[in-house]
């Protein structure tokens, strides 16, 4: 399988994704000034789409797809972050309204090094890696995503979880006046959701701090956000600021909101519908036919097992 | 000019003009990459906010006339009745060509076992009847009592239409309710109507009202 290195990504992509971005921050003043709207959430939005600072001393991780990647800038307009309103365009143009440093990360529950952890000394002690995966929404739309990130299981072992450590427990963070979208209550917030812990020690978890070589933009999850590539977009929690050890199984914002849609586990699986839509397909963005849906996600060959004898049915 | 003549040359041709602008505005973002990194999603999302925007406008036709006293309005009825047609279609287009690339067998399973893909249809299919009784020499043939029974259709259509997007949004229903809202206003300034007919209080909403919420 042919791996591309991580150097050659960003160089050729950031040139686009400036003249991208120069655009897009064009036509939003454009279009904000038609309406005859303030001058500040013109600033917001700028600020929303400046150009993310490149990170350095990347690595090349495992895992890699030699699928075509998805444009930088779909990626970074097209967001489900209801914590920014609910249409898939509104993050990019209000998330800069998040502030990612100072940032603390709180890490409690059942280990025996909890602690708050300034974002920079959470990050530090790793190597940052590049891994490029593919991303697929419940809602039926793929993309394929370079992150760059952190293995999440060597971030849990440096907090040594006790053995009533059954799941791991992720919270984003709750502040209004941040995070506009959590004035509607369209969701029971803060954001949570959870992992079982051999799920979350698994190599392919990662936790990123960016993609296509730089920082997070607010709107992707900013500073810190989940990525479980074999598991439905939504468990890719963002903006995490609690990291809880916890013997009991979470139940995540999307659970508590829908029980019967949305399950636990939510791994890819084509063979279980949403109870409203068929999930045997997907749109992958830039694509026009759908393409068959992948039990998985497409990586069973390193996950299957850790599901071996149950239900996929049930335990949706 | 007269009024008529007003109406006919101008003001319907500019009407049917800027209807048709959703549509120019779906081709043209199609063409340009203007409909954002899914544009299938933008057309299918499109094309079912104005089938619904229509269907409420051509509601509002009956309820604008007797309060402006406009008269007029109501030549503009069946233009956007058409035109909520029209977009119905296109959005059954995209869910059948772009969404399921006519896999009948796929649509056949999908209609029956997704509840909102159940009420789409339904609010599609029963529009279809409505949109070809719509000519003069229909209501001629079938004579205006049958017509206007038959064409009440458009609120079960209506109902329908709203209750699908309701059903297929995942979390934030604002923007379903607020069709829901436009809607009941205007069905129940027909029940209030229809209730004064009637007699006022002491006789229920019975004949016309009853029958045009439920069918």
């Amino acid at each position: 399988m042919l791996i591309r290195p991580a150097t050659e990504i960003p160089s050729s992509e950031i040139t686009d994704e400036r003249v991208y971005v120069r655009r897009r921050e064009f036509l939003q003043a454009c279009g904000l000034a038609a309406v005859g709207l303030a001058a500040s959430p013109i600033a917001v939005n700028a600020q929303a789409a400046a150009r993310p600072r490149k990170l350095e001393n990347v690595a090349r991780g495992p895992f890699g797809t030699t699928e075509a990647l998805t444009p930088f800038e779909n990626v970074a307009t097209y967001n489900n972050f209801y914590e920014f309103g609910t249409d898939k365009s509104s993050p990019a143009m209000t998330a800069g309204s998040l502030k990612t440093r100072p940032w603390t990360v709180k890490v409690d529950g059942e280990c025996d090094r909890p602690a708050d952890y300034d974002i920079d000394d959470f990050i530090k002690p790793h190597t940052l890696e590049e891994r490029v995966y593919r991303m697929r929404c419940v809602e039926g739309w793929s993309m394929v995503i370079p992150w760059v990130g952190i293995p999440l299981g060597d971030v849990l072992k440096r907090f040594e979880p006790t053995s009533r450590a059954k799941f791991v427990e992720f919270t984003t963070l709750k502040d209004t006046r941040q995070m506009p979208g959590q004035r509607s209550s369209v969701l029971d917030w803060p954001y949570v959701e959870g992992l079982r812990l051999d799920e979350a020690m698994h190599p392919l978890t990662i936790l990123a701090v960016g993609l296509y070589g730089a920082v997070l933009l607010n709107q992707n999850g900013a500073p810190l956000r989940l990525v479980v590539p074999w598991k439905y977009g939504f468990k890719g929690i963002k903006s995490i600021v609690r990291i809880r050890f916890v013997d009991r199984q979470p139940v995540g914002a999307w659970e508590r909101q829908s029980s019967s849609e949305y399950g636990f586990y939510s791994n890819v699986n084509p063979q279980v519908d949403h109870p409203r839509w068929s999930q045997a397909s997907e749109r992958r963005l830039g694509e026009f036919f759908k393409r068959k849906t992948l039990m998985f996600n497409g990586y069973g060959d390193q996950v299957a097992g850790m599901y071996a004898g149950m239900d996929l049915r049930k335990n949706f | 000019m007269s009024s008529a003549r007003l109406i006919r040359f101008v003001l319907k041709p500019a009407v049917c003009a800027a209807s048709l602008g959703p549509l120019g505005v779906l081709v043209f973002g199609a063409f340009t990459g203007g409909l954002g990194a899914n544009p299938i999603e933008a057309i299918t999302h499109g094309t079912g906010d104005w089938t619904l925007r229509f269907l409420l406008l051509t509601l509002a036709v009956t309820p604008l006339r007797t309060l402006t006293r406009w008269n007029p309005l109501v030549r503009f009825r069946r233009m956007f009745g058409l035109f909520a047609f029209f977009y119905a279609s296109l959005h059954l287009l995209t869910y059948v060509w772009l969404d399921k690339f006519f896999s009948w067998r796929e649509i056949a399973r999908d209609i029956p076992r997704r509840p909102f893909i159940t009420m789409g249809f339904l609010a599609f299919v029963v529009l279809v009847p409505l949109a070809a009784t719509s000519t003069a020499g229909m209501i001629r043939r079938m004579g205006g009592r049958a017509w206007r029974r038959l064409h009440r259709l458009v609120y079960l259509s209506a109902i329908a239409g709203v209750v699908h997007y309701w059903w297929l949004v995942k979390a934030d229903v604002s923007r379903p309710r607020l069709y829901a809202m436009a809607l009941a206003v205007l069905l129940g300034s027909r029940l209030f109507v229809a209730y004064r007919k009637a007699g006022g209080v002491t006789s229920p909403v019975r004949p016309r009202a009853s029958i045009s919420a439920t069918r």
